[in-house]
């Protein structure tokens, strides 16, 4: 059984608990002097790598655990949260503000980046909650040629480098099994993300970061889509309150509801 | 991102939900209400908060015995008279709407009264037969200028969410529930004043204010019931007090009508006003006893765009004390909040919620939160991190916790904001809430715990009565919440309590009533933290409002 090395991609998105706004413009949302934290997907997958370890989950152990993330300067700080929350070392790289990728490019990043590392388990969140695309994970398992499960609640390890997956589909749950190396990408039920503990945060401050740029990978940022417009939803219309029951009956009626 | 919210959805399944929900939660806690801590009058007694929040399950809600049963001593002032059906009739005529009028005189309406008539602790059950929604000042003008021609004795209720019995009735007493006057009528984007309905939820204030970048000066755990007209009657003090100070500083003016009826309109918006007696400041917190307000013009702060929120475990007071300094030291400008939590406090939570997750895995016989609210996030982190280091360094705390995003601040504050719904979990709960000096402020928990331990109150078994004592609160007014979580009322556990705990509270020169105000709870104890001299010239006060 291999030692496990893994590769835990993380991105830095406009806080879940935050209300985005849309900017004048209409192409993007607000992101200046907007709360950002770590997607809660990827915080599922930081959680779980580092549960593997101290579960001591796999059998041949876990050798290293690093985490990526391609962003501006200030996706350092979702690095260091991954780090303070048990990961090894860090790989930024760093983009412009402003510059995004689309998920091709960044699996062709995790691509080079696996290969580099010689990572055998990566462990992405499902989708970000900032463009919701849902691709990254899959795009990769194809570009590596690897086996894939997505949506994972469960991960166990079993005898010959199998992996058991335990995946969350419509109405209930699929069971799969595969041979490393792998992609797992993470649904909510899989664990509770840890909160950082201050000895940690203050570890985590002096564990290596790499700094790269895209052309370290031979990539850019070119993009393939364009996004024409970005509109709310419809407002939602408020209901009435009528008085009593023949209140509701004539209201009904009024509406040709009866 | 129109799938955000597919997400939100997504991020609320079973088992997460307490995370993401913690705060969202009914989490109630300080504001307050309550009777005239003055004799006479049975008008008087405002009101805090509104439709009374129920959150107890089925399985565990009891039936309070009526306040007139658990104290006997309590006698109804024959003076008043009686609501009959003309009187009904001449509310309802007044108030126009149907639903203005919750009428328990004409046919049997007890299961719509019940919520008006008990308070949220299960402590305190009145007989009230007709509650009033008035929609307009004007409604309450007339209310009052009727109930006092007819000697009738009425409650004000806001949110219905205080601590000490002010905002229930004690016997028959008409219920004026602010909960219909809910409007928001101006907000000064240049110099954040607001105007607003005494039955404005604080929570939906809050939340308008937020979009317009600013934020309410006053923060409780039971911000989504409370209306701001019952905060400012009972001076609520809650979890920013130590940023945003008092509500007799934020206040700019108020509207209220006075017993007679008589409506005494102060609704300045101005900061500054040295044009002789500044009446208002006599509304907050005289808990309705000379005059329901009915409107509130208040100064709002800016609100800070970057918050921080640490969690740390302590090993003594000594430590917490120690803490305390530093934060005011190297935080200074950006602290808002320095909370206290003791260890058993903590365990009540956790045992009541067992699914959230612990901040911290270890006990600590004490845990503190600390909140930072500027307008540079790397700045205020920058700051926090480096006061953590340091007393971390320094071994005046033993480990803590830093929120990394939204959803663990509003976690970890759950674990503050929590525990007096935890508490009151098994039946109810002993509250007192009192201001002490600093480095006596624990020392009452544990000498409270031991006289209860000696009386062989407390234990395991439902035999027992008591089941913990604990203390939390706000370090940084020098306010703890002391509580006794028991099983049920019990006039044995409330002798071994008073005025065991108000002797001690004047011993050292304390507040018997810090933020929670005098209600009904306290009115007899006012003694020990108010001289003759005070108390008699509140009583002329209250005459001069309120002569009948």
């Amino acid at each position: 059984m291999s030692a496990l090395r893994i590769l835990v991609p993380v991105k830095r998105v406009i806080d879940y608990a935050v209300k985005p706004r849309i900017n004048k413009a209409m192409t993007g949302v607000e992101t200046v002097g907007v709360k950002h934290s770590m997607n809660p997907f990827d915080e599922l997958s930081v959680e779980e790598s580092v549960r593997i370890r101290e579960e001591k989950r796999a059998p041949g152990g876990v050798e290293d655990i690093v985490t990526i993330s391609a962003g501006p300067a200030k996706s350092q700080d979702v690095i260091r949260t991954a780090l303070a929350m048990g990961i090894d070392r860090g790989i930024h790289v760093e983009l412009k503000e402003g510059e995004e990728l689309e998920p091709l490019t960044v699996a062709k990043l995790l691509k080079a980046t696996v290969e580099a590392e010689k990572s055998n388990l990566v462990l992405l969140g499902k989708q970000s909650i900032d463009d919701d695309a849902g691709q990254t994970g899959q795009m990769l398992a194809g570009l590596l040629g690897w086996p894939q499960a997505t949506q994972a609640s469960k991960v166990e390890f079993g005898e010959g480098d199998s992996v058991t997956v335990t995946k969350e589909i419509d109405g209930g749950v699929e069971t799969v099994r595969a041979k490393l190396p792998m992609i797992v990408t993470t649904d909510l039920r899989l664990n509770t993300p840890r909160f950082a503990k201050l000895p940690n945060i203050m570890k985590a401050k002096k564990k290596k970061l790499d700094k790269k740029t895209l052309a370290d990978f031979g990539l850019t940022s070119d993009k393939k889509l364009k996004i024409l417009k970005v509109t709310e939803p419809p407002v939602r219309q408020g209901g009435g309150k009528v008085e009593d029951v023949g209140g509701l009956v004539s209201k009904l009626k009024e509406l040709g509801a009866l | 991102m129109a799938s955000r919210s597919n997400v939100v959805r997504a991020l609320r399944v079973p088992g997460r939900c307490l995370r993401l929900d913690a705060r969202a939660g009914r989490t109630l806690t300080t504001t307050t209400t309550t009777s005239n801590g003055l004799p006479s009058a049975a008008y008087g007694r405002c009101a805090a908060t509104a439709s009374a929040p129920r959150f107890f399950s089925a399985a565990t809600a009891r039936h309070a015995k009526s306040t007139a049963e658990m104290y006997p001593s309590l006698k109804r002032d024959p003076k008043y008279a009686e609501v009959t059906k003309e009187h009904v009739a001449y509310f309802k005529e007044l108030l126009g709407s149907s639903s203005a009028v919750i009428d328990g005189v004409n046919a049997d309406a007890a299961g719509d009264i019940e919520p008006f008539n008990e308070d949220w602790l299960h402590k305190y059950k009145g007989q009230c037969r007709l509650v009033l929604k008035p929609g307009s000042t004007e409604d309450v003008s007339n209310i009052l200028k009727y109930c006092n021609q007819h000697k009738l004795a009425v409650v004000p209720q806001g949110g219905n969410t205080g601590l000490v019995g002010g905002s229930v009735p004690v016997f028959d007493e008409i219920v004026i529930s602010m909960a219909r006057m809910n409007t928001i009528h101006s907000f000064d984007e240049v110099s954040g004043s607001l105007v607003a309905d005494a039955g404005c939820i604080l929570e939906v204030v809050d939340q308008f204010l937020a979009s317009k970048g600013y934020i309410f000066p006053l923060d409780l755990g039971a911000k989504g019931s409370c209306h701001i007209g019952g905060n400012v009657a009972t001076n609520a003090g809650g979890l920013r007090l130590l940023r945003y100070g008092s509500l007799h500083g934020s206040v700019l003016g108020l509207e209220a009508v006075l017993p007679d009826g008589t409506i005494l309109n102060d609704l300045g918006t101005l900061r500054k006003n040295n044009t002789g007696f500044d009446l208002k400041q006599l509304h907050i917190g005289a808990e309705g006893t000379i005059g329901i307000i009915t409107k509130v013009s208040i100064q709002c702060p800016q609100r800070s765009a970057a918050v921080n929120v640490a969690y740390f475990g302590l090993e003594s007071f000594e430590k917490v004390q120690e803490a305390f300094k530093e934060a005011k030291k190297q935080l200074s400008e950006i602290l808002s909040a320095f909370e206290l939590m003791d260890l058993q406090s903590q365990q009540l939570v956790s045992k009541v919620r067992p699914d959230v997750q612990k901040p911290l895995e270890d006990d600590h016989p004490f845990y503190c939160l600390i909140e930072t609210s500027g307008s540079n996030a790397e700045h205020d982190y920058a700051k926090l991190e480096k006061f953590l280091e340091d007393v971390m360094a320094k071994e005046i705390i033993s480990d803590g916790v830093v929120a990394q995003d939204e959803t663990q601040v509003k976690t970890l504050w759950s674990w503050r904001e929590g525990v007096p719904e935890c508490i009151g979990h098994w039946g109810g709960t002993y509250k007192y809430d009192v201001s002490i000096p600093i480095a006596d402020m624990y020392q009452i928990v544990d000498d409270v715990h031991a006289r209860l331990l000696e009386a062989g109150l407390v234990g395991d078994t439902d035999e027992y009565p008591v089941i913990g004592t604990s203390g939390y609160g706000h370090m940084g007014d020098a306010n703890i919440h002391l509580n006794v979580a028991v099983r049920r009322y019990d006039s044995a556990v409330e002798k071994v309590l008073e005025p065991y705990v108000y002797e001690w509270v004047a011993g050292r020169k304390g507040s018997i009533s810090a933020e929670h105000g005098l209600g009904l709870a306290k009115k007899n104890y006012i003694g020990y933290s108010r001289d003759e001299t005070t108390i008699g010239l509140m009583k002329q006060i209250k005459h001069l409002y309120d002569p009948a």
